[in-house]
Parts: structure tokens; C-alpha cells; sequence
């Protein structure tokens, strides 16, 4: 892979601007969050040309931005954000991803790490037992198709109405676990057939279950809003999407969306970047399809979140209550939003592609939730298995600047085939347990993907948007026990 | 003997270039690609068939789209594939038999979820030795 040799001035320590004259076609310039160190390693690949190509995007406002743990994707970079006015604007699946809703939830407990490490074998095999993962995988759930229409509609409500979880979920829960306008006729025969078997699983890949030790607080106070209130304390993150439904979805979509390229005279540098106009016949059936896909993710982490405090109950004798199993909030990071922001004083309805990123709401804003809403919205940004997680929150600034998003996690170095290649995933094991993390998994060779080494420090990637202030952190937590999918 | 198809590397991802004398080679040698991503293809035995027809609007999509057919086969039905017998291949609309049989994981261990075949970087050329195509796969 070729470097990236393109232009890019400096605004500061943290911000870097891609002109709008770098490529004739740009709409407006790119906005990249890194450090002068990270920079170098993003430009060993074509992820900035990313950043351009999407800035090609009609009714693109402000920036085509890229956080710090970006990486080369599809049409879009993974870590890109881009805002399209609703009027003259277009909705573009790349600009969401395949795995729809992909993102993260965590439970904080009231165990302490003294408490928990004694049985976390235990405890990592009861949670690998009920809770699906890998390949292939089916869900415990059984979902028929007049039940799925009414998950992608209600998404983690659905699973609450079953027992799976309760009300005070779905209020730390983005969008309350539910995005309006989804629509199941817009989705095809094979997408369902794909979704139905798999609600309700952790899946592969990069997905996963993690025990973690909160190990550094930043800030008490808002760390204690979130229940977070002790060094050693025991934290559950949940990292899992939409599954084969969501691939499904999008790949029907683009089908359709290559189509409307030409329909709508839309020029693109780049055909994974398929789009069409928002309000469309094409960029609404996109929308609502794309819906029915973020509430089936919102379910699917919802009954998982519930097996998981089973799992905790029943190894350790008490009530998830008891357990003080609460959640502290669950976010997107794929997914496509309309928004209100301000720009240049003016208040403007924009479509928010978040592609490997998250939103990141401040104190005060409307969709904030009641929790939090003098704090600002939780952030939560899971690292590699070897190393750490943040919990950070919404600012003021990000509102300002970065259309309320923030960074998504560590973003990858290592391709998967040359992570496979220079590790062997039984070595990773054998390294994580001697620093005392136990990993359970279904694939071992495919462990070697998932390695620290393939992975930016997310200590960095966290370090950036602290310091360019559109995200602040909270408190850094690391795994102790982890199941990949 | 020239090879079917090589495994390319992609940051988050993984990218399979195929090889074909003819344009239906080249078709059949991208679905072994992907299979062979998936599975070990010596481990696939032919116990039953399926017909499919695709179609879409240009050839390279076309490859695209029979790509994420199988895909589709190997997510929700868990069926797995080794050989593919194209019955006819016009620019726009293809026919294919595909042999194979549904996923034991007591026989068939999985190395790769597969997900989606993407536009991403797609590029089908035609010159002197063939047909080259390649095709970024979503994991």
C-alpha cells in the first residue's frame, strides 16, 4: 500500500485540515483529529484520500472529518464523520458501515476485583455459555418473522417487554434503544432470514465480552454519576452490531443506491460511496431499512446484557440488583442520525454519518439523558483485549465543531492477514493469562487478528480528543476476562 | 499451471484476486476464493446442489453480486460450497450450479466469517493471459 502523499496543514497540536483544493470536487476541506505521531502511521495508508473523497459528498456541511483511531474502510474511512444537510443532501450506507449499529454497552457491578478474580474462570465460562458467540452461531431467542417485525420497530424495548432487562436500560440507552421511522418493508426476504436465527448473539470477528478493572478515575464526580466509584471496582463491556442482518440490509441498499447515482447525476470519486438524496424515494427506504437494522442491534445487546448479569447472579449467588449490575449507557458507532446543530448561528437539520464513531452529546443538550444530562452523555471507547478501555463524556465543543462525535475506539494498524501472519493466537493467549487476563474464545487462530500488536493504543486515540476537547475523560478501565466471538 | 486465485491483505479486511482463461472460470475461481476463506475447501463434499441466478447492471457488479449470493447461502442457511458449474454468463445475468453440502462444525472448522463482498477497490480487467478480477470482502 502506497503512503498517503497528500497536503494537510496544521491548526494546532490535535487538528489538522485537508484543504478544500487538495482535489477538484471537494466540498468543503477535511478536519483530522491526530497526534504528530499518530499521523504518521494513518498515512501509511489511503484512509486520509478517504477523508477527500467524502467531502465529494452533495449537501456535505462543515467538515468531512476523521477522528484519531481512524483507519482505511470502504468509501468512507473507519473514524469518519460527515454531516448532510437534510434539504440538498444525500444519505450514503458507506457513510454507516455493514455491521448497522455496531457498538458498546457497559454494566457497572459492585464487585470488587478481589471479589471476582478467585472465580473468574467460573464466570468466563458461565458467560461463554449463555451467551452466543462465533461463527454460526444461533440465538436462544426464538424469533418468528411477525416477532422480528416488531423487534426492528421497537428495538431494545422489545427484548425489555420480555423480561430482558428493564425500563432504566432503555433511559441510558442512545436514541432509548429505538430509532424512529424504521420501516420492515423495506427490508428484504434474505435480510430477515438472515437476522432471525442470529438475534440475540455475540457473533465474530472484532465483537466481544469483556470483565474489566476500573484501574484509573479521572473525574469522581462524573465517574459517581455513572456509578463508577472505586479503583478495583468490576465493569462488563458488550461489543456487538446488527450481525448478517445489518450486512444484509446495507448490501441490498448500495444495490439500490448504485442505481440511484446515475438516476440523480451524482458525481463520485470513489463507487463505494453510492448514495442518494435524502429525502429520495431510495435515500428513505435506506433510512427506514437502515432503522430496522440499529433497533435490531439495540435488541441484540439488550438480551445479551441480560444473560450477562444471569450469568454474574448465578456464579455469585445474589440478584443482578444485588450485584449492583446497572447500566451505565450504550452507544452507536455505525450509524446515520438527523440531528439539529448550529452552524454559523444558524440551526440546520443534518443527516450524521457516524462510521467508527460515536456521539458524544454535552451537558444540557436535549438528547442527553436525564442521568446525565449535567454531565454530558457517556462516551465509551473499548480498546484492544490487551490493553484498556475509556469511559469519557459529550462536550460543549464537540457540539460546536464536530457535529457532537467523537472517536470510536483504537482503530487498527495491522491488516488482519498480517496480524495473522507475524502472531500466533495460541501465543496470545499464553501472554494475556500471564498478565493475569483470561480469554475464552471460539476460534483461536482468529485470536491472532484481535491482538494488542494489530491495534493503535487507544491511550493515544483518547489522549487526542481529550486535548482538542471534543470529548473528556472519565475513568480508564482493563480487561480481566474476555470472550471473542 | 496458472493459479485459480491468490488471498490479498486489507487494513480491516481481507481481499481475494481471481484468475480465469474465460470470464466463467474467473467466476467460479472467485467463489472458491471465498470458500476457501471460509473453510478449508477439502473438507466440502458434494452431498447436494443448488441452482442460482443472479443479475445486475454491469459485469464487475455482477461478480459482486454473485459473491454476496453465496455469502448469503453460507449466513443463513449454513451451506458451504466447493464446486460451481456456470451455465451461462452474459454481461448482465448469471446461472450457476453450486455443489456442496451444509455445515457440520464436527467436519468443517470455520477460519473466517465472511460477511459482504464490496465495490470497494473492485477492478475486473481483460487482457492477453485472461480475466483478473478483484474483490475486497467484509469480515
Amino acid at each position: 500500500m502506497a503512503r498517503w502523499q497528500g497536503q494537510l496543514i496544521k491548526i494546532d497540536d490535535y487538528r489538522w485540515k485537508i484543504p478544500e483544493n487538495y482535489k477538484t470536487g471537494m466540498r468543503v476541506p477535511g478536519l483530522i483529529y491526530a497526534s504528530k505521531e499518530m499521523l504518521e502511521s494513518i498515512c501509511e495508508e489511503q484512509a486520509l484520500e478517504q477523508v477527500a473523497n467524502v467531502a465529494f459528498l452533495p449537501g456535505i456541511v462543515g467538515y468531512s472529518f476523521a477522528m484519531p483511531d481512524i483507519h482505511w474502510g470502504y468509501g468512507f474511512p473507519i473514524g469518519g464523520v460527515a454531516a448532510m444537510d437534510i434539504n440538498d443532501g444525500v444519505v450514503s450506507p458507506g457513510g454507516v458501515g455493514y455491521d448497522i449499529n455496531c457498538g458498546v454497552r457497559l454494566l457497572r457491578t459492585t464487585l470488587s476485583e478481589a471479589e471476582v478474580r478467585p472465580r473468574i474462570n467460573e464466570l468466563i465460562n458461565e458467560l461463554f455459555l449463555n451467551v452466543p458467540s462465533g461463527l454460526g452461531s444461533e440465538g436462544k431467542i426464538k424469533v418468528s418473522q411477525k416477532e422480528m417485525n416488531r423487534l426492528m420497530v421497537e428495538g431494545a424495548r422489545w427484548a425489555v417487554k420480555r423480561g430482558l432487562g428493564s425500563e432504566e436500560d432503555l433511559d441510558v440507552t442512545e436514541e432509548g434503544g429505538c430509532l424512529g421511522g424504521a420501516d420492515p418493508g423495506k427490508i428484504s426476504d434474505k435480510a430477515a432470514k438472515r437476522g432471525i436465527p442470529q438475534a440475540g448473539t455475540l457473533g465474530s470477528g472484532n465483537h466481544f465480552l469483556e470483565i474489566q478493572v476500573v484501574k484509573e478515575i479521572f473525574d469522581s464526580h462524573i465517574a459517581s454519576i455513572m456509578g463508577i466509584t472505586e479503583i478495583g471496582q468490576i465493569l462488563v463491556l458488550i461489543h456487538t452490531g446488527s450481525r448478517g442482518f445489518g450486512h444484509q440490509v446495507c448490501t441490498d441498499h448500495l444495490r439500490v443506491m448504485e442505481q440511484a447515482v446515475s438516476k440523480y447525476g451524482i458525481k463520485l470519486p470513489d463507487r463505494q460511496l453510492a448514495c442518494a438524496p435524502i429525502e429520495s424515494p431510495e435515500g428513505q427506504d435506506y433510512l427506514g431499512a437502515m432503522a430496522c437494522a440499529a433497533n435490531y442491534a439495540w435488541a441484540n445487546r439488550q438480551c445479551i446484557a441480560h444473560w450477562v448479569r444471569e450469568s454474574f447472579s448465578k456464579v455469585f449467588g445474589k440478584s443482578p440488583e444485588k450485584l449492583g449490575m446497572k447500566q451505565v449507557y450504550d452507544v452507536a458507532h455505525n450509524i446515520a442520525k438527523m440531528e439539529e446543530h448550529t452552524i454559523d448561528g444558524r440551526k440546520v437539520k443534518v443527516c450524521v454519518h457516524r462510521k467508527g464513531a460515536t456521539r458524544a452529546f454535552p451537558a444540557g443538550h436535549k438528547d442527553t439523558p436525564r442521568r446525565y444530562k449535567e454531565v454530558g452523555q457517556p462516551v465509551l471507547v473499548p480498546g484492544d483485549m490487551g490493553r484498556c478501555s475509556f469511559v469519557a463524556v459529550g462536550t460543549e465543543k464537540a457540539m460546536k465543531e464536530s457535529f457532537g462525535s467523537t472517536c470510536h475506539g483504537a482503530g487498527r494498524v495491522l491488516s488482519r492477514g498480517a496480524a495473522k501472519r507475524s502472531i500466533r493466537g495460541a501465543d496470545v493467549i499464553r501472554e494475556l493469562e500471564s498478565r493475569g487476563i483470561i480469554v475464552k474464545t471460539e476460534s483461536v487462530s482468529a485470536l491472532a487478528e484481535e491482538a494488542s500488536q494489530a491495534y493503535k493504543d487507544v491511550t493515544e486515540v483518547i489522549g487526542v480528543v481529550h486535548q482538542a476537547g471534543i470529548s473528556r475523560k472519565i475513568a480508564m478501565a482493563i480487561p480481566m476476562g474476555v470472550i471473542k466471538g | 499451471m496458472k493459479k485459480a486465485f491468490e488471498i490479498v491483505d486489507h487494513t480491516a479486511d481481507v481481499g481475494i484476486i481471481a484468475y480465469g482463461t474465460n470470464i466463467e472460470e474467473l467466476f467460479c475461481n472467485a467463489a472458491l476464493a471465498l470458500f476457501s476463506l471460509i473453510t478449508e475447501p477439502g473438507s466440502i463434499q458434494e452431498k447436494s446442489h443448488l441452482n442460482l441466478r443472479v443479475s445486475s447492471d454491469e459485469r464487475d457488479s455482477l461478480l459482486v453480486e454473485w459473491l454476496n449470493e453465496l455469502i448469503y447461502f453460507f449466513d443463513a442457511k449454513h451451506i458451504l460450497f466447493n464446486r460451481f458449474d456456470i451455465e451461462s454468463l452474459t454481461h448482465n445475468q448469471l446461472k450457476a450450479t453450486c455443489y456442496g453440502e451444509g455445515f457440520d462444525p464436527m467436519k468443517h472448522k470455520i477460519k473466517m466469517g465472511v460477511k459482504a463482498a464490496t465495490y470497494h477497490m473492485l477492478k475486473l480487467d481483460k487482457n492477453s493471459d485472461g480475466y483478473k478480477a478483484q474483490i475486497i470482502l467484509d469480515i
